[in-house]
């Protein structure tokens, strides 16, 4: 390892620099959290009424799976992804319109089995397809974008959260009520362990 | 609340009573578990002894393609006039029995069947590995592999000279390519949330192996709501795209003006044998991996097994009856054309293949008709590679029977497959097992999340 420090200038130390930089760059940005965990589903949604009684608001959860009812719950607004997957499988439509009539008919128009150049029913297998490719690819392209990721390497607060475990989190910055009071009160809802940590 | 529970403990109710799609009583985490346990286990040596005959066969796949590359078309069994041969037949047989998955993972999502879940990732792996297998099939057919991408449409020095849009054998290019792309993508989609349940049971290399591939998945419930949406989207756009892919491929025939080929039923009656067949080897594969792998019987229960075979008897009899209303066209149409080629299918010199067909696609599956025969895991898993036997036939049928006997009777012909049609045809299994047997040990096999929202539902 030494050797590689001394020699700065190696390709394995540039290498591994970049490489470090990039992890930097597509990790997430976190904030202080405190989070309550829960084993228990029907404690876990129980513990969101009884804490949205108490006024609590911005309730963020982790799921190993998705909840039926939970953005309800939560207040998450329905996702804007459809959108996304319109405008572009619209825009590959049009470019298959597009590009099928100037390929046959503008820019080097041939004859072929006596049809037209620009033969619209023919080319109607190659628009279809270019419409669901994009709008496939650029509605998984939103999820991606929507969700973050590819991040590197970001924070987990348990590792049983992608397995069976629930979690309620909030973020401690600009918080009025003092976290202690906040543990006390997911502890009273049956919370079974109280983290503290970046996420 | 206690009215319904009592309501539910009454006879009538109990015997009216759903069966669990999950059994065994499952907790999150056993289902974690249990489903995680298979790439996290040393196989066992009869996994060895599987992995070892199937790369075998893929190798020897390859030094056959490799001979065919090298010397040429000529050591494949096609000649005038039947240029289309075992290639062909291959690649249409292949791209259907990729349809079964997307079917399972798109449509049945879509008509809320939730018998789908617990197979639904198996089955789209084998679409992606069938799509794969097709794909070489093309390309070895034209017999110059390296001048492949003249097929897509991109800028080049000669004029630029752009692809014929209004050939099907084009159309055929951006089906399946997009659908094998759409494919993929919604697979791996699909196992974002599972890596992630991976990457944070695993130490060491393997947890940065998951980690890479679930893209740092965090699983809020914004995510999943976002994850949600998108899964569904994809589903609503596999749907129209699989009815495409399989019309498509017809097209390829059902536009020429052959007799045998030139007919209107051609896309139903291919999207329906896609079916079929594509069900027939889910079945396959999955009494395998429910022999080999006994804690997923809890997940792929005798219910989902049936349910399938009821989808297959259903396709099998939809096929059979796009075979008799062939044979109706051919001596309604008038044409004595048409109605050679159908009466030279079925009595010609052509005339086993024809009965094999029929045999294995229509008759054979007629057993399903009873209880005992479709939860049965012997005799569903035979009827399942009769059906494979079948299907692969039916191409068989299409391909040669309409080429051999052309309008003129100079032009008449006969097709004998060669040591390399037939190595290229078994040596293509080589290639779907290995990649299917890799798959099963080292991604989830069972879509974690999803199998969780329904762990205590009914079927």
């Amino acid at each position: 390892m030494k050797e590689i420090s001394k020699k700065e200038n190696s390709l394995l130390a540039r290498l591994a620099n970049g490489l470090l930089k990039l992890k930097e760059a597509m990790g997430p940005e976190t904030e202080p959290v405190l989070a309550g965990i829960w084993t228990d589903q029907s404690s876990f949604v129980s513990a969101i009424k009884g804490l949205k009684q108490k006024g609590y608001k911005k309730i963020k959860a982790i799921t190993p799976c998705p909840i039926h009812g939970l953005e309800e719950l939560l207040e998450i607004k329905r996702s804007w992804i459809p959108w996304v997957t319109f405008v572009f499988g619209l825009f590959g439509c049009l470019f298959g319109l597009w590009f099928t009539w100037w390929t046959s008919a503008v820019d080097w128009p041939l004859i072929i089995g006596g049809k037209p150049f620009w033969s619209l029913p023919a080319f109607i297998p190659v628009i279809f397809e270019c419409t669901i490719l994009l709008g496939a690819l650029s509605s998984v392209a939103a999820l991606l974008y929507a969700c973050g990721i590819p991040s590197v390497d970001p924070p987990v607060l348990d590792k049983d959260l992608t397995s069976h475990k629930f979690a309620l989190y909030f973020d401690l910055k600009n918080k009025k009520s003092s976290s202690e009071e906040l543990e006390k009160e997911l502890l009273a809802l049956g919370a079974e362990k109280i983290i503290h940590s970046e996420f | 609340m206690n009215e319904v529970n009592n309501k539910s403990n009454s006879p009538i109710s109990k015997s009216l009573k759903r069966p669990p799609l999950v059994t065994g009583k499952k907790t999150f985490k056993n289902i974690t578990d249990d489903i995680c346990a298979l790439t996290e286990k040393w196989p066992g040596i009869g996994y060895f002894v599987a992995l070892f005959s199937a790369k075998s066969l893929f190798l020897f796949y390859i030094a056959v393609m490799a001979a065919i590359v090298v010397v040429g078309m000529g050591l494949m069994g096609v000649n005038n006039p039947v240029n289309w041969g075992t290639d062909i037949i291959t690649f249409v047989f292949w791209i259907g029995i990729g349809h079964a998955g997307t079917l399972i993972s798109a449509i049945l999502f879509l008509f809320r069947q939730k018998w789908r879940t617990s197979i639904a990732r198996t089955a789209e792996a084998m679409t992606v590995f069938a799509v794969m297998t097709a794909g070489v099939f093309p390309l070895l057919h034209t017999g110059r592999p390296w001048l492949a991408y003249w097929l897509l449409p991109y800028p080049n020095q000669r004029g630029p000279l752009w692809v014929n849009f209004r050939s099907p054998l084009v159309w055929d290019v951006f089906a399946v390519s997009t659908y094998a792309i759409v494919s993929i993508v919604f697979w791996y989609i699909g196992m974002v949330p599972d890596m992630a349940t991976l990457r944070d049971r695993s130490k060491g290399i393997r947890r940065h192996i998951y980690g890479i591939l679930s893209m740092g998945w965090r699983g809020t419930a914004r995510n999943w709501s976002h994850y949600e949406m998108t899964y569904m989207i994809l589903a609503g756009l596999s749907t129209p795209l699989v009815l495409s892919v399989h019309s498509i491929v017809s097209f390829d025939f059902a536009t020429a003006s052959l007799p045998g080929w030139h007919t209107t039923i051609f896309p139903p009656y291919f999207v329906a044998g896609a079916i079929f067949s594509g069900f027939g080897m889910v079945v396959t594969l999955m009494c395998l991996v429910r022999l080999f792998v006994p804690q997923f019987k809890d997940y792929v229960t005798l219910n989902h097994m049936e349910a399938m075979n009821k989808i297959i008897m259903l396709t099998g009899m939809m096929v059979g009856y796009a075979y008799a209303s062939e044979f109706f066209i051919a001596w309604y149409s008038g044409s004595h054309f048409e109605q050679y080629v159908f009466l030279n299918r079925a009595a010609g010199p052509y005339w086993w293949s024809y009965w094999i067909m029929v045999s294995c696609n229509v008759l054979i599956p007629q057993l399903f008709w009873f209880r005992k025969v479709r939860r049965h895991l012997v005799a569903m898993f035979i009827i399942s590679i009769f059906v494979n036997v079948g299907m692969w036939f039916e191409r068989y049928v299409i391909v040669v029977t309409s080429l051999h006997r052309d309008f003129l009777p100079a032009n008449w012909g006969m097709f004998d497959m060669s040591f390399f049609d037939f190595g290229a045809l078994i040596g293509s299994f080589g290639m779907f097992l290995t990649l299917f047997l890799l798959y099963i040990r080292t991604l989830p096999a069972i879509s974690i999340a999803e199998v969780k929202t329904v762990a205590h539902e009914g079927h």
